[in-house]
């Protein structure tokens, strides 16, 4: 079986959705190729096919370590989804079943792109794909939203371009393998390439790949982009579009590092890392709405993710386990914030409280994940962010640990307050009306549980398959001297 | 061949400066074409490209999208939304000629002073391209008009192309129609946010998209 498959079975289920005629039935098509889409992934994942270090498109080592949880978070998301879509029958739906489909083949094509336009071309499909869900809605805040994410995520687009056209020039220098712009033959010229020009491209291509991921300062999309899109829409970005940019910058990385710049390269990883987690700690602190208050937080653990990467091979590791459980709490919040968002018809916490009152399961859903996600034991980040400290620690950066967890206490605080604010309380009577159109069914409540409940399975037993399949990315991206 | 080439992207340059002084959105939105059109030229007078049918393939192609196609989809969008015509700089005309022209030297200043390899150290391609990028983001940076914003992405867009011309030798052509598709996808998707935003809002002046902020 060939690992393109996971890039054909979604685009053809997109293009089917398109084609298909009711507006009911549509959305089964979410779960089907999505079902069909885990199937093939772990079965590529426990029989790993041989990547020849010339290939464009593979099933590597890093592509087996991430795309799993892409996979498994979208089909759960895809359950979610039929749900969702049934609310939401006044809305035609054939545009955003099409383009959640089509979002997961481009997210499978980028996460095995091995080539640097290659990457180029699906990060950037991935992200013209996500437009028409983030105006789902079709408010007058969404379009907004979607203005903005296009101005800065094009933007963050074009600088990437150009990082990689300066990443090709610089190998035209190295004599040789000329012409090669694979991440193997890139890395193989090593010394050999131009280092004003890697340097230039590592800048480039941190700062446009940094504006898709939502690193700070450019994450100035993401709190819009999130708080008006539907949850499901941000579960999906929060936890999937956005580790296509973090493995792009992964495998730019290893391309610099190659050529002898690792030392510069770790520090601005350090640097900006730290500047995201600071950027969103005190955000969170201000933010009274609670939609945007994920988006933060979202922008937070791309910074952990970043900083993991920073610190070595036991860095990544740490960091590639952070992608997993952030993947599976964050699409949590972002379904139980979408129950309480649909039932309280409001996202600020000037208008929403006493959800407790309302919808009890979504709120204690979106009070455990909120604990989830700010690292309390036993949930999966709790273990991931340990490990990440420990990696600093080992690497003796003591005062960036230091203020890293400054800045987690401060998300904490941060968090809690508008989590507390909107679940505690006496709904008021408007809340109490607007919210007896939603019902709590089993189809909106179930899929955010599950997700938690992996998050809990993932930290307290991590399965040796995955210890082993993080290993194998974190030697493919730091090979052995 | 380095005079036409250095003559094409010369004329590049110029178009720039139209399209930062420009006052009338058709006026900028056909600089911004006649600048693709030019551009795609230059991969059929590169020395040492090899002349087949699959260079000649991409030129056409990309001619046919940046001359015709998305001017036309900007047209459309102008004339659907009915809008006043008339350009609202937040950075005025004067002030970003004035910025062109000097980023204008400043670009062929800096590229003296980059490491390039000797066959490109000659020509205009890393200037004219540093140019555009500059100008493009004055436009981004100083037009409050959503299609004028568009217009100084294409341009930013050109800029980007042109350098991506300094390694027409070793990207495929696989990579290079992929980009193409990809830009074109773009304009169509942002032709159509600006057509909603214009029923949202009654209006395309971004001035007015300031409900979301903390």
């Amino acid at each position: 079986m060939n690992s393109i498959l996971l890039i054909i079975v979604p685009l053809a289920g997109a293009v089917l959705a398109a084609a298909w005629p009711d507006n009911r039935t549509r959305p089964w098509f979410l779960p089907v190729v999505g079902g069909a889409h885990l199937a093939l992934t772990f079965w590529f994942f426990i029989h790993p096919p041989l990547v020849t270090p010339e290939t464009w498109l593979g099933f590597d080592p890093l592509a087996r370590a991430v795309l799993p949880v892409v996979s498994l978070l979208f089909l759960i998301c895809a359950i979610y989804g039929l749900s969702y879509l049934r609310i939401r029958s006044e809305r035609p739906n054939r545009v955003f079943v099409a383009s959640l489909l089509a979002i997961l083949g481009l997210l499978s094509a980028g996460h095995q792109a091995r080539q640097l336009g290659l990457l180029w071309i699906s990060t950037e499909a991935v992200t013209l794909a996500a437009v028409p869900l983030l105006h789902f809605n079709n408010t007058p805040r969404a379009y907004e939203a979607t203005w903005k994410y296009l101005l800065v995520g094009g933007t963050g687009m074009a600088l990437s371009l150009l990082g990689s056209f300066c990443l090709g020039y610089a190998s035209l220098s190295g004599g040789g393998n000329v012409g090669n712009l694979t991440f193997a033959g890139l890395s193989a010229q090593g010394p050999e390439l131009s280092r004003p020009w890697v340097l230039t491209a590592w800048v480039l291509i941190l700062a446009g790949y940094g504006t898709k991921m939502g690193l700070a300062p450019m994450h100035t999309w993401k709190p819009d982009a999130y708080g008006e899109a539907p949850g499901i829409v941000g579960a999906v970005m929060a936890g999937g579009v956005t580790t296509v940019a973090f493995t792009a910058i992964l495998r730019v990385r290893s391309v610099v590092a190659a050529s002898g710049e690792g030392a510069i390269v770790n520090r601005t990883l350090l640097v900006i890392g730290l500047f995201s987690i600071l950027v969103a700690a005190l955000f969170l602190l201000g933010t009274r709405d609670f939609k945007r208050m994920l988006a933060y937080s979202s922008v937070e653990h791309m910074g952990i993710l970043i900083i993991g990467a920073a610190l070595g091979g036991a860095g990544l590791w740490a960091s590639l386990f952070h992608v997993w459980s952030n993947a599976l709490t964050k699409g949590s919040l972002f379904m139980s914030a979408g129950n309480i968002r649909r039932a309280a018809g409001s996202p600020s916490m000037n208008d929403v409280r006493g959800m407790a009152a309302i919808t009890p399961r979504s709120a204690a859903l979106f009070v455990t994940g909120m604990f989830a996600v700010t690292a309390c034991p036993p949930f999966g980040p709790f273990f991931s962010e340990l490990l990440v400290v420990r990696a600093g620690l080992a690497a003796k950066h003591s005062v960036a640990i230091a203020i890293f967890l400054t800045c987690l206490l401060f998300a904490f605080f941060g968090m809690t307050r508008v989590v507390f604010g909107i679940v505690d309380g006496r709904p008021s009577p408007t809340t109490k009306e607007q919210s007896k159109k939603f019902v709590e069914t089993l189809g909106v409540v179930a899929p955010p549980l599950i997700l938690l409940g992996l998050s809990v399975w993932l930290g307290l037993f991590t399965p040796a398959i995955l210890r082993d399949a993080w290993s194998a990315a974190v030697n493919q991206l730091f090979p052995a001297p | 061949m380095n005079e036409t080439l250095n003559l094409v992207i010369g004329l590049s340059m110029g178009l720039n400066l139209v399209a930062v002084g420009s006052s009338r959105l058709p006026m900028l939105i056909r600089a911004m074409s006649l600048q693709g059109v030019v551009l795609g030229v230059i991969p059929l007078l590169l020395e040492n490209a090899q002349f087949d049918w699959r260079v000649v393939g991409v030129a056409l192609a990309t001619m046919v999208v940046k001359g015709v196609v998305i001017p036309s989809l900007l047209r459309r969008a102008m004339r659907a939304a009915n809008i006043d015509r008339e350009i609202e700089p937040f950075i005025g005309f004067v002030p970003s000629l004035l910025l062109g022209a000097g980023g204008t030297i400043a670009a062929v200043a800096l590229a003296l002073n980059l490491p390039l390899l000797p066959e490109h150290a000659k020509t205009l391609l890393v200037p004219g391209s540093l140019a555009s990028m500059l100008t493009g983001f004055i436009l981004l940076i100083g037009r409050s008009k959503a299609i004028s914003q568009v217009c100084g992405y294409l341009i930013l867009e050109n800029g980007i192309y042109l350098f991506g011309m300094l390694l027409i030798q070793s990207t495929p052509l696989l990579v290079e129609s992929g980009i193409l598709l990809d830009v074109t996808v773009g304009v169509f998707v942002i032709g159509i946010i600006v057509d909603r935003i214009q029923r949202a809002f009654d209006s395309l002046d971004t001035r007015k998209l300031t409900a979301l902020r903390e």
